[in-house]
């Protein structure tokens, strides 16, 4: 029967959405330099003092980034998803209430 | 760092829930240890808030692309090369 110790290895492997890496597409890819919107700096910022203050580090925003669900993943800017897994880890620790941001925000 | 420069190995295809940084197409793929970076804390667990000890060997490793995508054209020569961390490598004869 073959190589058993094999068979492990053949399977097909699950992939997380954001892991696409070589997988066929007819999309054409964008590959046009832009300009990066006031809120996208931000963003960047934002998680960079989040992550020197100890409340969030790059691997739980990956992992947030990649929680997120398929379609909403897939609609989202770069920076969209940093903001989506940001809120998402810091609801989670409890750095932030559910709701809060949007509270804060309808003011 | 129980890996060697030269050495071949096989990335784990284990099914593996939650965040990790191999990406599915070396999963199951044989390829050769082309550098040993260092030590670094591990995103599996620091993802969730741990710490990320112990520290974690990653190496470079060169993967033909004919065997990552075969049918794909190139020469025998194209490689790619990944980041991936010692637990996920064995080493084969």
């Amino acid at each position: 029967m073959g190589q058993p110790a094999l068979l492990a290895y053949d399977r097909r492997v699950e992939r997380g959405v954001h892991d696409r890496g070589g997988q066929p597409t007819d999309e054409p890819i964008d590959l046009a330099e832009h300009e990066l919107a006031d809120w996208e700096v931000l963003t960047d910022a934002l998680v960079s003092a989040l992550s020197r203050r100890g409340l969030m580090n790059v691997d739980e925003l990956r992992r947030g980034i990649e929680s997120m669900p398929r379609s909403e993943y897939e609609q989202a800017s770069y920076y969209e998803r940093w903001l989506f897994s940001m809120e998402a880890v810091l609801t989670e620790k409890g750095v932030l209430t559910a709701g809060e941001l949007d509270a804060r925000l309808g003011e | 760092m129980t890996l060697e420069r030269g050495q071949r190995v096989r990335v784990s295809a284990r099914r593996h829930e939650g965040h990790h940084r191999t990406p599915a197409y070396v999963k199951g793929k044989t390829g050769r240890i082309e550098r040993v970076h260092a030590s670094f804390t591990n995103p599996e667990t620091r993802a969730y808030g741990s710490d990320g000890l112990p520290l974690q060997p990653l190496y470079l490793v060169g993967f033909a692309q004919r065997d990552l995508w075969p049918g794909r054209g190139g020469t025998a020569d194209d490689q790619v090369y990944v980041d991936v961390f010692e637990h996920w490598l064995e080493p084969t004869e």
